[in-house]
């Protein structure tokens, strides 16, 4: 260590990696479906996707978690954004390139992917 | 990548407790599963929260799992890690209502606390520096010795109003300042740290130690630059054995980042650390002593003045501070004096962390603002007195210390509200005692650890606090008289007032603070001949109700020393004869007592 500079560099990689022990922080919550439906139909890779991209992008006080079978099998995988005092948004028959396209528009840009929710999909 | 953590606690308590098996076991399942890539797991300082252990947290929910078992892994890993359904039965029952699981922040245990000195403790994997430096480790040091000089960094620590975590409360800064400007001829000067945590029940230092070392690595080269030292000793006791494990990779680690050693961050200021290991002596947390055993010699105190800020180590000046203050430098550095001094009351500023044990719910770790009262710690945080018992009294200050009774319960914690209520802070033991508890052998129970660990050096201590336990082995056997507490208490002050060091001085304080508040306690062994709590053996009768006993014979079959026999008497009703226990062979150790169905036993 010869300089500040290089004891900041390390303390920006680490915090993305020890940065989703603090969910007390988190004002957004994005949750993967994982039950049987899910996980077949290829929700980890979506889950993997996501959860690189908010460390790699430091996306900032968002949490992705993960839950069980919610019911919309034939829509998996299904991705639900909460965000503090915002509707729900479902995205469904998400894949890792989507889950990358949600995290760069939605988490990061606040525009809503209509086209990926489930509201354009039951159309 | 990883998008899960799961945490392990690695504390001493945990540790005992089997969390080693629960990593295993987890690595393997996971490994299992497929899932070695995207969740890791991290072995972690204590969560405060002993009594639970082992406890896991994963990570971002946030669910905490207490008393975990190897055999539950599997189930975690398969449920919650796979397909992401909480194991709601394993979780700790606090954070459950109904369907929702609640942050463990928002739980009675953690909900008042405010964690300052142990804040990367249970967050970061202490044996990874990396993690450190993201919690804006090393940051302190940084500023420290590229924007500040050592006058600024002693103002800063005078201006917060930290005082000593080791128990007196000397102001810290001022420790700071005198060892810069008292002796200034260029020779070498020490920075120590006190990590030998001697009282019973106080284990906050070694949390620390094991859960955020480079903390305190951190804050005594901050110390270093301040008073104008390149080497710091710390003084951790062997039976510590995970505390110095985790220092020694500390101190490893420190060095390969440059962050120990010569010329830190290209400031010129070069620093290093050793550690020494004290063989468990009491006396060796005294200060004076403390630095003796250092030098290599016997641990024994030696007379001030003078003072180590003058002449301490190697007769050099030396500062010397507790684990725990140490903790809370960098974070004083980074954010500010104010930001400290607006924590806590008017002398007292901060938190302080306190060790909860005895008659507790939640046996832990916690740590409060300064002027919490005693009644919102014992039974808010610590969840009360457990089996519907009544409280009644707590011990601070371990022996040291005394007992606060229930009446002081609303008094606001501090060092000068403590002092002023016959007790002390002390390094933050708090025993709780319930009415189970008998006053006057907790006083011979303090006692008779300070004559086993009095050093011999000075004769108040070695023999007064001899002849001090031997009063109250007298009282507690039912043979003192009313002249025996006066000349007790003659004997508790003489040895405050003439003893060598701190430890001697304060070592009557258990007996005074019990005289004051629970006199009639004393007066029950002496004038009666009776303990009330039941706890002295030598007071206690147990008797047979021979109209309640049924003659089963249960008692006598568990007696180890033959003492009791059936008699000719049959109670009305009763088909066998009643059972006697004879006085003259009873030990008094209740087994007849606990094993009796139908209550006939009873002790006096």
């Amino acid at each position: 260590m010869k300089s500040l500079a290089e004891l900041q560099a390390i303390r920006e990689k680490m915090q993305g990696q020890i940065g989703i022990r603090r969910e007390a922080q988190c004002s957004t919550r994005v949750v993967v479906a994982m039950g049987t439906c899910g996980i077949a139909s290829g929700a980890r890779a979506v889950l993997n996707a996501l959860s690189e991209a908010v460390i790699e992008k430091k996306v900032a006080g968002v949490a992705v978690v993960q839950t069980g079978c919610i019911d919309l099998c034939q829509y998996e995988p299904v991705v639900e954004v909460f965000a503090d005092g915002k509707e729900k948004v479902t995205y469904v028959n998400m894949t890792p390139e989507k889950a990358n396209e949600v995290v760069e528009k939605h988490l990061i840009g606040g525009q809503v992917v209509t086209e990926y929710t489930l509201a354009s999909a039951a159309k | 990548m990883y998008r899960s953590h799961v945490l392990v606690c690695g504390g001493t308590g945990c540790t005992s407790s089997g969390s080693q098996q629960i990593q295993d076991a987890l690595k393997s399942e996971i490994a299992k599963a497929g899932l070695e890539n995207e969740i890791a797991v991290v072995q972690t300082g204590c969560h405060g929260l002993c009594a639970l252990g082992p406890i896991m947290i994963v990570y971002p929910e946030g669910t905490f799992y207490s008393m975990v078992k190897p055999e539950y892994i599997p189930e975690i890993v398969s449920e919650h890690l796979v397909k992401g359904r909480v194991v709601k039965k394993y979780v700790y029952d606090e954070t459950v209502s109904g369907d929702e699981i609640k942050p463990i922040t928002e739980t009675d245990f953690y909900k008042k606390q405010y964690r300052v000195a142990l804040r990367n403790c249970g967050v970061i994997n202490p044996e990874n520096i990396e993690e450190y430096i993201a919690t804006d480790g090393y940051a302190a040091l940084g500023k420290v010795l590229t924007e500040m000089t050592p006058e600024q960094v002693i103002d800063v620590v005078l201006a917060s109003g930290l005082r000593g975590r080791g128990g007196a409360g000397f102001p810290t800064g001022r420790k700071w300042q005198m060892a810069r400007n008292l002796v200034q001829d260029g020779g070498p000067k020490y920075v120590c740290c006190n990590a030998d945590e001697g009282d019973p029940g106080a284990f906050m230092d070694r949390s620390v130690l094991e859960g955020d070392p480079h903390a305190v690595l951190e804050a005594m080269a901050i110390a270093g630059y301040a008073i104008g030292a390149n080497q710091g000793f710390i003084y951790v006791r062997a039976e510590y054995p995970i505390a110095v494990e985790r220092l020694q990779i500390a101190i490893k680690q420190a060095h390969e980042y440059g962050l120990l050693g010569k010329n830190i961050f290209g400031s010129g200021f070069d620093f290093d650390i050793d550690l020494r290991l004290g063989a468990g002596a009491f006396v060796c947390g005294e200060e004076t002593a403390l630095m003796t055993s250092i030098e290599g010699n016997r641990g024994e105190p030696r007379p001030r003045p003078p003072f180590p800020a003058v002449k301490g180590l190697f007769d050099r000046p030396t500062i010397l501070n507790n684990v725990e203050t140490y903790a809370n430098v960098a974070q004083i550095i980074l954010k500010g004096a104010d930001w400290f001094a607006g924590m806590g009351t008017e002398k007292s500023k901060g938190t302080k962390v306190f060790a909860l044990g005895g008659k507790i719910k939640n046996t832990g770790l916690v740590e409060v603002p300064m002027g919490t009262t005693l009644r919102e710690i014992v039974e808010e945080i610590g969840g009360g007195v457990p089996n519907g018992k009544k409280f009644k009294a707590a011990q601070t200050g371990g022996p040291s210390g005394g007992c606060i009774p229930p009446e002081h319960l609303d008094v606001p914690i501090d060092y000068d509200n403590l002092l002023a209520i016959g007790s002390m802070m002390g390094s933050g033991g708090l025993i709780v005692m319930d009415e189970d508890n008998c006053m006057v052998d907790i006083a011979k129970f303090f006692l008779e650890f300070t004559v086993d660990e009095s050093c011999g050096k000075c004769t108040p201590c070695r023999i007064g606090t001899k002849r001090l336990y031997e009063m109250l082995d007298k009282i507690t056997k039912g043979k003192a008289t009313l002249a025996d507490l006066d000349k007790m208490e003659e004997l508790c002050y003489y040895i405050k007032a003439n003893a060598l060091c701190g430890l001697g001085q304060t070592a009557p304080n258990p007996v005074l603070s019990t005289l004051r508040y629970f006199r009639d306690e004393y007066i029950a062994h002496v004038v009666d001949k009776k303990c009330p709590a039941g706890v002295c053996k030598s007071l206690l009768s147990f008797t047979i109700d021979q109209d309640k006993c049924k003659g089963c014979s249960m008692c006598a079959r568990q007696c180890a020393a033959n003492a009791i026999e059936r008699t000719d008497y049959i109670a009305p009703g009763n088909k066998l004869a009643s059972f006697a226990i004879d006085s003259a062979k009873c030990v008094k150790c209740g087994a007849c007592m606990s094993t009796c169905k139908f209550k006939a036993i009873s002790k006096q």
